[in-house]
């Protein structure tokens, strides 16, 4: 058919129309979800934390409940669609941010490894070494129980994930940058190293890491709402996907909805990052897979 | 051959090093060792008893060395569970997480190794998508979700197998189930590209050409080929259901390591949680020893180098 198809071997040429429209629905969905956690407060129709005792466990209107909590409530009788929205808020600034802090720090270090190499390299490959010995999810946990849970060092515990692949990717990439003519070029103009590294080898290299950036975030979404979920996290009054499980765990006999239904919102918002990503890294560099 | 059993070695060493001084480094940043190490109720001469024992007022060099002597000879501090020492209130839940690992990773390599198999043998046709399809399924699928569902399922409405608590073969099933399943999409993702990768050889071409029964073709030509990739993915995966078990055994209330490890985590115990690392450390680090050394063992081309 076309080129970027013919470009990915491995997957033949006419599921392509089923892709893009699965491509379609998951980017709906992740907008849907990112106007959801903008507009929280104007769309949710009660507060996420008001109690109303006289309407507790009641089940979503298409199981038996009314329409006046849709999606049901929980034990204290708070609106399960209004803490979703918040929810969702919550876990998408603090995935997107710790995406971002991993994002920068392995940009950083790799840009640095290809033109400084030396003890930038090896700390690179000591942190890989480490991270390939202990699991992440435990890592997090041991740092937390040394350190006591607050938001800011829960962002920055997630942020440290992940950042070694960005480093690894873009010391390759940016190796071979500097082997190329405008590098050399730059050089001769007399352009310092630093803004060669910031000012034209970094967007040259900006597309690849967008693409990793997308492959890592529903992973970081993932251990947010695991962490969370697991009562270590995110903590109440605050509320999180994650923790809106694990709160929600208790009462599943009885209530089933109450942890359900934030489990089937990371989901979706997971597949669908996933999907997005997936489809990104086919479009954009068939060499990575 | 020697060569890399003595590399394979090298290596084991230094991960379980690096993560004895991870936690010495988060023990020394976060506070006072010698507190952190021991109930929080502790007497003052327990403190002061632990702080000498432990080189606490000697300078970093030397409390590091300590440490590590310390750790070798079994010596994590006391938990706050009934304050025994750590390292026997966790090895008293090993055997019940290993149990749970053990169910996982055959489930997630007999069943991911099918589906890769199928995938590739129908490479582009209806079950090759259906597979990979579902391996990005349990790949995004949270666990606890994952587990939660299954209670839905099979605890409460069709009232088969209990909730949670064990350990027993019943108790093993679900969360052996969501351990062993979030894995095998990943496994069948790396045997389908392994065995496609094998199919493109020239000695397959070959092969394909003698009249073969087609079960024997893959299982005497293709399966070795693709087969040799899984060790890599065996010590890769292990840190998966390491994780997983943590979650795992939270939702189903599995009496194991990771349950404990939650547990102690939300009260900061922090002798327990130094224990669970180190131990964590080094039982990858043994998986990692055992790859290289099986790679070492079947592949002639490392053989022989």
């Amino acid at each position: 058919m076309t080129d970027l198809m013919a470009a990915n071997p491995s997957r033949p040429a006419r599921p392509r129309k089923r892709r893009e429209i699965a491509v379609g629905i998951a980017v709906s969905v992740v907008i849907l979800f990112v106007l959801v956690a903008i507009f929280a407060e104007q769309l949710a129709p009660y507060g996420f934390a008001t109690i109303d005792l006289r309407a507790r466990n009641a089940p979503p209107a298409l199981f038996g409940g009314s329409f006046t909590h849709i999606l049901g409530t929980d034990e204290l009788g708070r609106d399960i669609l209004s803490r979703l929205m918040i929810s969702v808020r919550v876990s998408l600034i603090v995935s997107v941010l710790a995406c971002l802090i991993a994002a920068t720090i392995g940009v950083t270090l790799g840009l640095a490894a290809a033109f400084l190499k030396g003890w930038v390299d090896s700390l690179i490959r000591v942190a890989i070494d480490f991270n390939a010995s202990v699991p992440f999810l435990i890592f997090a946990l041991a740092i937390l129980a040394f350190f006591g849970n607050n938001i800011v060092l829960f962002v920055v515990l997630l942020g440290t994930y992940g950042w070694e692949r960005y480093a690894r990717l873009v010391r390759a990439l940016a190796l071979v940058e500097y082997e190329k003519g405008y590098v050399l070029a730059l050089r001769r103009l007399g352009a310092s190293e630093l803004s060669i590294a910031v000012k034209h080898v970094l967007p040259n290299v900006a597309a690849i890491i967008i693409v990793n950036m997308t492959i890592a975030l529903p992973e970081i979404i993932l251990l947010e709402s695991g962490l969370s979920f697991l009562g270590v996290g995110i903590q109440p009054p605050l509320a999180s996907l994650g923790n809106m499980v694990g709160l929600g765990r208790d009462y599943i006999v009885t209530s089933w909805w109450i942890a359900t239904i934030p489990g089937i919102a990371i989901f979706a918002l997971t597949l669908s990052i996933s999907t997005i990503g997936d489809w990104l890294r086919d479009v954009t560099d068939p060499s990575l897979k | 051959m020697t060569r890399a059993v003595l590399i394979a070695f090298a290596r084991l060493f230094i991960t379980v090093l690096l993560a004895v001084t991870f936690v010495f480094i988060i023990l020394r940043v976060s506070g006072d060792p010698a507190r952190a190490l021991l109930p929080l109720d502790a007497p003052e001469e327990q403190i002061e008893a632990v702080r000498a024992e432990w080189d606490l007022d000697k300078p970093l060099p030397q409390q590091y060395l300590t440490y590590i002597l310390k750790l070798a000879s079994g010596d994590f501090g006391l938990s706050m569970n009934d304050r025994q020492p750590a390292l026997q209130v966790v090895a008293e839940k090993i055997p019940a997480t290993v149990l749970l690992m053990g169910t996982g990773l055959v489930i997630a390599f007999t069943v991911g190794s099918a589906l890769g198999l199928i995938a590739a043998s129908f490479r582009g046709r209806a079950p090759d998508r259906l597979i990979m399809s579902l391996a990005i399924f349990v790949h995004s699928i949270p666990s606890f979700l994952f587990g939660i569902l299954l209670i839905l399922l099979f605890a409460v409405a069709l009232r088969l197998l209990p909730s949670g608590g064990g350990p027993s073969p019943l108790h093993l099933l679900m969360p052996a189930a969501v351990i062993g399943l979030s894995q095998a999409g990943v496994v069948a993702r790396f045997v389908r590209s392994s065995t496609l990768e094998v199919l493109a050889q020239p000695y397959i071409t070959v092969a394909g050409l003698k009249p073969l029964p087609r079960w024997y073709f893959i299982r005497a030509h293709v399966l070795p080929g693709s087969a040799l990739p899984l060790l890599t993915l065996f010590g890769f995966s292990l840190g998966g259901i390491i994780a997983g078990a943590a979650i795992v055994e939270s939702v189903f209330a599995w009496p194991g390591v990771g349950r404990f490890l939650v547990f102690s985590v939300a009260r900061r115990d922090v002798a327990v949680v130094q224990t669970i690392v180190v131990l964590v450390a080094t039982m990858m680090a043994f998986a990692n020893l055992m790859t290289d050394l099986l790679y070492a063992f079947f592949d002639p081309r490392v053989r022989t180098s």
